[in-house]
């Protein structure tokens, strides 16, 4: 393994030990990147050390060391010093195994935690622990890089001085805090499964960063079935990655895709975990659209599909989590499994509540039953107001074809 | 470190409370105070009289004035306050959802400035 690979996979292991070891993200951060560059340096010539993990952990913790002294020596800090005598008096000896599991673990409630703005919970997580470059992040949610820094500074001071602890929360907090660390993960996924503007190809790795993390903490926290049930949703999503679009961006819906492009093993992986999950009485959001998912990925083709279980799944979906987007979707399963008038209905009655104005998918889906039941000037017509409405170029290209499609059957 | 939990509500509301509502609510109060002095979080407290009795002072070009009333009108008001040490924010989260207003209003936070002591 090259440095850069192991940057990659364990600079989020050595990190979070270094801030459990420092007590400071700060000053660990530039621990990090010190030992990683001591290294670059030595193992060249010595060759790599046979747990580099470790050799990069004790490399940090001495770099830390120097840097406090420095600091010490040139303000006469007190506290400094008092620091350094602890840290000075703390066995070098390599960390066990588990140690460092609770120290990720410490790491992500710590960058989830509610007192953190939600736009600065998703890149700390990103930077801390799966060690992507503030470059990367502001890159891929499209803000510019001084933006994004100033953010992660920001939480940084805030974690500091308003004491957010790096800690397991209480069993009585838990169930609240990991639903936090959950919803990070499944935003990270989102955005780059819905890469809405921008590069859709580097958005897109974020999709395979987002399952990193949701190994991570469904590892993490193995008693957790809906961290479990949101790995599985985000393999079974992404497990369509290479037939979601055209070599030239544009959108195939599901219907249309090419299901021998499907990732079988990324299915398989992810129908395991939504069965064991669901098993362990998982009935929670991540756990009902994984379960959505499943039902999909085991469907030869559209005909296939169980639209019934669908519908019923989605109605339970709507239950624990009552959104009009849910409704939505649960509309168009009422229409495949119930026919397309049922369906029909009940988007227009969603439609008439108005809490979905201005979202396209509303009129597209309107757009789609209509165009199915060959009310074609209806149909166009949906298609038309959608168009007014989307934002991405991929889907409004995707809208223009259907429109021309129904435009050319009047 | 020290923590300001600062107790907003809004004063109308505890008006509209019966008076043994009234009672339970403060007994309460002396509840928590009770115990977070015996867990060693306590450092100070106080309830205050309502913004009706409120005067806000202003220098300006070295002229002094003086205005009834609070620094600005919100909806909910400042009505107290406790001044704790707490091992961390999680801690001082825990005691902030104790406190008997934290169910009609809100309790906001503050973190302390600790500045180190410059030796003379």
């Amino acid at each position: 393994m090259n440095i850069e690979q192991i940057y990659r996979e364990e600079s989020g292991r050595i990190l979070a030990t270094l801030i459990r070891l420092l007590g400071d993200l700060d000053l660990a951060e530039d621990a990090v990147q010190e030992a990683f560059a001591a290294a670059l340096a030595a193992w060249p010539k010595t060759g790599a050390p046979a747990n580099p993990r470790a050799w990069l952990v004790s490399a940090g913790r001495n770099k830390a060391v120097d840097l406090l002294r420095r600091r010490a020596l040139l303000e006469s800090k007190r506290d400094e010093l008092a620091r350094l005598n602890a840290l000075a008096e703390q066995v070098a000896d390599v960390p066990e195994e588990t140690m460092l599991k609770d120290d990720r673990l410490r790491l992500i409630f710590t960058c989830c935690h509610p007192a953190l703005p939600r736009e600065a919970q998703v890149p700390l997580t990103l930077r801390t622990l799966c060690g992507l470059s503030t470059e990367e992040i502001a890159h891929a949610f499209l803000v510019p890089v001084p933006t994004m820094a100033q953010r992660l500074v920001r939480a940084k001071q805030k974690i500091r001085d308003a004491g957010i602890p790096y800690r397991v929360p209480a069993d009585e907090e838990l169930p609240d805090r990991v639903e936090t660390v959950l919803l990070v993960v499944y935003l990270v996924f989102n955005e780059g499964y819905n890469a809405s503007a921008g590069d859709a190809l580097v958005r897109r790795e974020l999709c395979g960063e987002a399952i990193r993390l949701g190994r991570l903490v469904h590892g993490l926290m193995p008693g957790e079935p809906e961290a479990q049930a949101l790995l599985a949703l985000m393999l079974l999503h992404d497990s369509r990655r290479d037939a979601r679009t055209t070599e030239s961006g544009e959108i195939v819906l599901l219907e249309e895709q090419d299901r021998s492009r499907w990732h079988r093993d990324q299915i398989a992986e992810g129908l395991e975990l939504v069965e064991n999950a669901l098993g362990r009485g998982a009935r929670g959001p991540y756990a009902l659209q994984a379960a959505i998912a499943a039902l999909h990925a085991q469907a030869k083709s559209v005909q296939e599909t169980d639209w019934h279980q669908i519908a019923a799944l989605y109605e339970l979906l709507w239950q624990v989590q009552p959104s009009p987007v849910v409704e939505l979707n649960r509309a168009v399963a009422v229409a495949m499994a119930n026919g397309l008038s049922e369906g029909l209905l009940l988007l227009d009655a969603l439609q008439e509540r108005g809490e979905l104005r201005g979202y396209y998918l509303l009129p597209a889906a309107r757009g789609d039953l209509l165009r199915r039941m060959e009310r074609w000037e209806q149909s166009g017509e949906a298609y038309r107001e959608a168009l007014a409405l989307v934002s991405n170029e991929a889907e409004r290209k995707f809208l223009q074809r259907r429109l021309a499609e129904v435009q050319g059957k009047i | 470190m020290q923590y300001l939990l600062l107790i907003y509500d809004q004063e109308s509301q505890w008006g509209k409370l019966n008076e043994a509502e009234q009672g339970k609510m403060m007994h309460e109060y002396g509840e928590l105070t009770k115990s977070i002095q015996q867990s060693g979080h306590y450092l100070a407290s106080s309830q205050l009289h309502p913004v009706a009795k409120a005067t806000t002072v202003r220098v300006r070009d070295g002229k002094k004035l003086v205005t009834d009333g609070p620094f600005a009108e919100t909806k909910e008001q400042l009505g107290g306050f406790y001044l704790i040490e707490a091992k961390d924010l999680d801690d001082a989260v825990a005691i902030a959802a104790r406190i008997p207003s934290a169910r009609l209003g809100s309790i906001e936070i503050r973190p302390l400035v600790v500045r180190e002591r410059v030796a003379a």
